[in-house]
């Protein structure tokens, strides 16, 4: 997780995989995703927003192998079809039988490598998250906002190409989840990741991404992508201004858009 | 800050440290709980023993219908050579079938949730196994196995692989989905998935199953042994009751018996203890409620 260089402008971005037309349906006749194209460049921090049932969880288990497309592909930069990545859930997901320091070495330990030989990177990662005081202790004896920092890390903690993160504050309370708001973008700024971030939240969507895709239900689709166009680094300051009111307005109008829009398939 | 807001805030830190009415009362049931979680049950326990003894003496029961506990006592002492290597036999039963029991029920549990085809194939008959009564099953073990400690280890083995294979079982398959998910995403082997996911999950459940397991090989060995019933050298506790009762030996059927109860409240405490010693760092079970 050694990134040095700052992220280059959005114009400028070297590609990282691509999904072209992608349909997914399940039980053969229930679509999830229908037609979905979506190129996610490095460094990019795209938001899939949308209401239940559009598909923006389907995609992001599309992207991390866990399905395959009904048709249409998932092409990685350099031509493979899978990568590595790390990935938050809803909820932190941690074994509770192991210390937060051994949940964070898994994604090492499947890999077959030693605490001893990773236990720099281990920490390292606590320490990103703030953590790095509780190596020892066990899930149990965190707070909520604490064991989704724990989960984040173990996603980090390889230094992976992509990060994917489904709803993982939706289940936190409003204060806790500001301050996780905060300190991902701050994550993200000094590891120059690429994250992929699913949420319903409006508000979260603009206040952390610099791409929006706004998605629509029955079928599940891309309605609209748009661009947040405010500078990094976005603090408090960002999140009074009227600057970000607007964007959240006109993000709102676009998500109003897709669920009033018309499916091409009746549900 | 203005004097009076001192003395308010003195005033409000010295409250924090008053105990109130509901407190107080909460604190005293509370200590009457742990005084009484042992003390009561001793209580009782001496009271049963006394009543028992003075029925006895009141009644003039003979000693070959009813002893009272000062001769069973008296009895253990006395026979305790017999006793104790009747104890001896029983007890190394038991700890055998148990422990095949647990590789057994172990090995089967994991064994069907590698493949759902074994499972699929093989669970009934452990169904089958566990629903038919051991004492109608040991007489035919004990005419086609020769060697009577196997015939013995045998029948305990059925009764007690049951509970640990289902409770395993259950623990297996009981991971969570996202936890797969993860695994998944990061290309664990089946053995890694195993050995670092569905085994610490599986544990719980299987202790759960170990604690009945423990009970039920001892009524497994017990209940085999009286169907096997030779004696002579190598007899267990069950042996020593059924001979005490046809020489109308009551005392010693007392003594033999009393020796089974203790047994079975001793290998049901080791589970526990060990379940606790187990869980006590991360499951809710072991973990003490903060009120």
């Amino acid at each position: 997780m050694t990134g040095i260089a700052p992220i280059p402008p959005m114009g400028s971005r070297d590609k990282l995989l691509e999904m072209s037309a992608i349909d997914k349906v399940f039980n053969g006749n229930v679509v999830a995703l229908r037609d979905m194209n979506l190129q996610v460049n490095q460094g990019d921090f795209i938001s899939l927003l949308g209401p239940s049932g559009c598909g923006k969880s389907t995609a992001l288990r599309l992207i991390a192998g866990l399905m395959r497309p009904t048709t249409g592909r998932i092409l990685w930069e350099g031509g493979q079809t899978t990568g590595d990545l790390g990935v938050v859930f809803q909820e932190p997901t941690l074994m509770p039988w192991a210390t937060v320091a051994q949940n964070v070495w898994l994604p090492f330990r499947l890999r077959g490598k030693s605490y001893n030989s990773v236990k720099d990177e281990v920490l390292e990662a606590l320490r990103l998250v703030g953590l790095e005081k509780f190596g020892k202790s066990y899930p149990r004896e965190l707070s909520g906002g604490m064991k989704m920092r724990v989960s984040i890390a173990r996603a980090l903690v390889t230094g992976p190409r992509l990060i994917l993160m489904d709803e993982p504050f939706a289940a936190l309370d409003e204060i806790t989840r500001h301050k996780l708001n905060n300190d991902l973008l701050e994550l993200r700024d000094k590891l120059k990741c690429t994250v992929i971030f699913v949420t319903h939240s409006v508000f979260e969507s603009v206040f952390l991404s610099d791409r929006i895709v706004v998605m629509a239900a029955r079928p599940g689709r891309v309605s609209a992508e748009l661009t947040v166009n405010a500078p990094y680094p976005r603090g408090e300051d960002f999140r009074t201004s009227p600057e970000y009111a607007a964007l959240c307005r006109e993000t709102s109008e676009a998500l109003h858009n897709a669920m009033n829009e018309h499916g091409q398939v009746p549900a | 800050m203005t004097a009076s807001e001192l003395s308010q805030s003195a005033a409000r830190q010295q409250a924090e440290q008053v105990v109130d009415e509901e407190e107080a009362r909460r604190a005293r049931r509370e200590m009457w709980e742990q005084i009484g979680k042992w003390t009561l049950p001793a209580i009782v326990l001496f009271l049963a023993l006394f009543a028992w003894d003075r029925v006895v003496v009141w009644n003039q029961i003979p000693h070959y219908i009813l002893p009272g506990p000062g001769l069973v006592l008296e009895t253990l002492i006395k026979d305790w050579p017999i006793l104790s290597d009747a104890l001896w036999v029983t007890l190394k039963i038991t700890m055998m079938a148990l422990s095949v029991a647990v590789i057994g029920g172990v090995g089967l549990a994991v064994l069907f949730t590698q493949s759902r085809f074994v499972e699929m194939s093989f669970y009934p008959f452990a169904v089958i196994l566990q629903v038919t009564p051991v004492v109608s099953i040991a007489p035919l073990i004990f005419i086609y196995v020769d060697n009577r400690l196997a015939g013995l280890l045998l029948c305990a083995w059925i009764v007690a692989f049951f509970p640990i294979l289902s409770n395993t079982t259950l623990g297996l398959n009981s991971t969570d989905h996202n936890l797969r998910d993860l695994y998944k995403i990061y290309g664990a082997t089946r053995w890694q998935r195993l050995r670092y996911l569905q085994l610490p999950t599986a544990l719980p459940y299987f202790l759960g199953g170990l604690r009945i397991a423990g009970g039920l090989s001892l009524i497994g060995a017990v209940v085999a042994e009286y169907v096997a019933g030779t004696g002579g050298i190598g007899s267990g506790l069950a042996f020593r009751i059924l001979e005490a009762g046809y020489r109308l030996n009551i005392p010693r059927m007392f003594a033999a018996l009393i020796l089974i109860a203790v047994t079975g409240v001793v290998i049901f405490t080791l589970a526990s203890l060990l379940s606790h010693l187990l869980l006590r760092k991360w499951h809710e079970s072991a973990l003490k409620r903060e009120s």
